[in-house]
């Protein structure tokens, strides 16, 4: 390497440039979150939740190829793990978080191992009954899961040195843009490893993967276990942001609409990711007060927020096949050179990074 | 003894709805290899339709015909006019537009015809038989259910296994190149395959209204019992989602009845979870070879 390149050379170095990227952002997200109103904070916690889930599972349906419509459930997980720990044996709250990550960690081994063995809609029909059926646990065990009115713990509060009118949705805008910052971290680097190509090469071509000595079963399991342990981690920061864990906030739809934020943000892309979270924080808001702009009779005043969604998810697909982060990468002119891992992979094999 | 042959006969008929729907899923899945999450959806509009003329002082009868009639159309038109641009691309793209359409169309039934689930006529008498002075769980509208949806499985594999049509529908499903160059027009296969099935949903939505109320959400549990029953038998089977129906419906049937209702999905995810651990492509699936 030429001596006056060497800046360049640090830059190719994952490490040094996801710990730049998670620096700058960090310190964006501090200025932002101290300019905005408490509710736009409140939005901003919402936002890296989101963004946390979104991420594992652009993972593992980008670069893994493999399908879940099982994330809310892992989310679930997550939060009732933090709600039990807090609520009921006072953990702090980092201990809770962390404790929330191990436990879909653990939980999503065997179901990673199941989905390992499965393709296309029999996954998808697997992840779907455990959307469906693993929140109904908490209706069978009243006494530790608090039934359907579910567990509440009391809100975090900022540490003194922030000063007395510190506010609590600042504080908790904090705590989850952490968790996301952390998330992106760690998958970044983790798209970048060898487990990433190993994921790649077993999606494009699982035989000629498995020839080149990549075991197959073994990298998807670890693909769906690392996306559950970003499910359990957004989990118990809705746990923290709503300060309540029920089965009510993690139905079908939930998991559903975090696989439409994947899909229209741009599949595989960790950037697509925060797009899906942004469309996720701000779109039903955006239909609520479009609807509520005009005066309807009450029948359709209160569905057309729902109609509103289903024209955009439809006209999404339509017009922009391979998402928001696929189309500013196509605009930008960049597609040729340098395409987002897996935004259009599967079809386009030829214009992976690793293969230029 | 009695509980058991009650739960066995209400798990044939829920399972005959579900095998229906089943049935709906797989037709689609074999003609343009998607999910439709928005069967569940489609159905629900068809059943409305039926009950907006049964209401309008039509009879039984008629709403049916024109329930199935406007599932035919419905169907051939969401394929031509959503699913055709989407058919190349990357298959998630197909399940949001699917997805997307759900949404939509309980927005409009709400819009329509509001949200306040109402009533719908059953075809037959839903009191149970009476057998030797105690009343069975099993309605002559429950054989109703279980003989209209037998039917119209046979009617489909009549349709796939002795006519050209259908000879043609799996050509253009097995592989669309072949086919068209032997001059079977593919698109169109698609498009019937997806009319198809929008026949098969409306015939379960007007069989399961009675039971469980008409409203824009209602057929969401359906749908979904339908989805694990088509992938336990087999998404590219239509036996295999008769098969999956009837299984699914007992074996819900016999949880709810003797273990609590709230444990029945949790009961799905277990059969599903064992069923495909055995066989990762459904019960009546054939083993396929793998190649580079």
């Amino acid at each position: 390497m030429r001596p006056g390149r060497r800046l360049r050379g640090a830059w190719d170095v994952t490490l040094v440039r996801s710990l730049l990227v998670i620096v700058v952002l960090g310190l964006i997200l501090y200025v932002l979150s101290g300019a905005i109103t408490q509710y736009r904070n409140t939005q901003l916690a919402t936002g890296a939740y989101y963004f946390a889930v979104l991420a594992g599972l652009t993972v593992l349906a980008g670069l893994g190829g493999k399908i879940s419509l099982g994330q809310g459930a892992l989310m679930a997980v997550g939060a009732y793990t933090v709600a039990l720990l807090v609520g009921n044996e006072h953990w702090p709250l980092a201990a809770a978080l962390a404790a929330a990550v191990l436990v879909s960690l653990i939980i999503g081994i065997p179901i990673g191992a199941a989905a390992s063995r499965l393709h296309g809609p029999y996954l998808a029909g697997v992840t779907l009954a455990l959307a469906v059926g693993l929140p109904a646990l908490a209706d069978k065990f009243p006494a530790t899961f608090g039934g359907e009115n579910g567990l509440v713990i009391n809100p975090p509060t900022p540490p003194s040195w922030l000063g007395g009118n510190f506010s609590l949705e600042r504080w908790e805008a904090w705590i989850c843009c952490a968790g996301a910052l952390i998330v992106l971290f760690v998958l970044y680097n983790l798209v970048h490893s060898g487990l990433g190509r190993s994921l790649r090469a077993v999606r494009d071509d699982s035989i000629a993967a498995s020839l080149c000595g990549v075991r197959e079963g073994r990298t998807q399991t670890l693909a769906f276990v690392i996306s559950a342990g970003c499910a359990g981690l957004g989990g118990g920061l809705l746990t923290v942001v709503d300060q309540l864990a029920q089965p009510g906030a993690f139905p079908l739809q939930l998991s559903l609409s975090l696989l439409v934020g994947v899909v229209i943000g741009g599949l595989g892309s960790l950037t697509g990711a925060v797009w899906g979270a942004a469309l996720l924080v701000f779109l039903p808001n955006w239909t609520n007060d479009l609807a509520r702009s005009v005066s309807l009779s009450t029948k359709v005043a209160f569905n057309l927020p729902l109609a509103i969604y289903g024209v955009v998810l439809i006209a999404a697909m339509l017009l922009w096949p391979t998402g928001i982060q696929g189309g500013l990468w196509s605009l930008a002119g960049l597609a040729r050179r340098r395409l987002p891992p897996g935004a259009l992979g599967r079809f386009r094999p030829d214009a992976h990074p690793d293969q230029r | 003894m009695t509980r058991f042959l009650d739960l066995t006969l209400s798990g044939i008929s829920t399972g005959a709805i579900y095998a229906a729907v089943a049935l709906a899923l797989v037709l689609i899945w074999r003609a343009t290899r998607i999910v439709n999450f928005a069967q569940g959806a489609m159905l629900m509009i068809t059943t409305f339709i039926a009950s907006a003329v049964i209401n309008a002082g039509a009879s039984y009868v008629v709403g049916f015909i024109v329930a199935l009639l406007s599932g035919l159309v419905f169907g051939a038109v969401v394929e031509r006019v959503l699913i055709r641009p989407v058919e190349g691309a990357p298959p998630l793209n197909a399940v949001i537009v699917t997805l997307g359409l759900y949404t939509l169309l309980v927005a409009v039934a709400g819009m329509i015809w509001g949200n306040q689930p109402r009533a719908f006529p059953a075809a037959f008498s839903l009191r149970g038989y009476t057998v030797g002075g105690t009343t069975l769980l099993f309605s002559p509208n429950d054989t109703f259910i279980v003989v209209v949806v037998l039917v119209v499985a046979a009617l489909l594999a009549l349709l796939f296994r002795k006519t050209s049509l259908g000879l043609q529908m799996r050509a253009a499903a097995f592989t669309p190149e072949i086919a068209r160059l032997l001059g079977t027009r593919v698109g169109r296969m698609f498009t019937l395959g997806w009319a198809l099935a929008a026949v098969a949903g409306a015939v379960a939505g007007v069989l399961v209204a009675p039971s469980v109320f008409l409203g824009p959400n209602d057929f969401d549990p359906i749908l979904i019992s339908g989805f694990v029953a088509a992938v336990l038998g087999g998404l590219d089977s239509p036996p295999g989602a008769v098969v999956g129906g009837i299984v699914l419906g007992l074996a819900l049937s016999y949880v709810s009845g003797y273990e609590g209702s709230s444990l029945a999905p949790l009961a799905a995810l277990v059969i599903l979870v064992v069923v495909l651990m055995i066989r990762p492509g459904g019960l009546f699936s054939a083993a396929r070879e793998r190649r580079v």
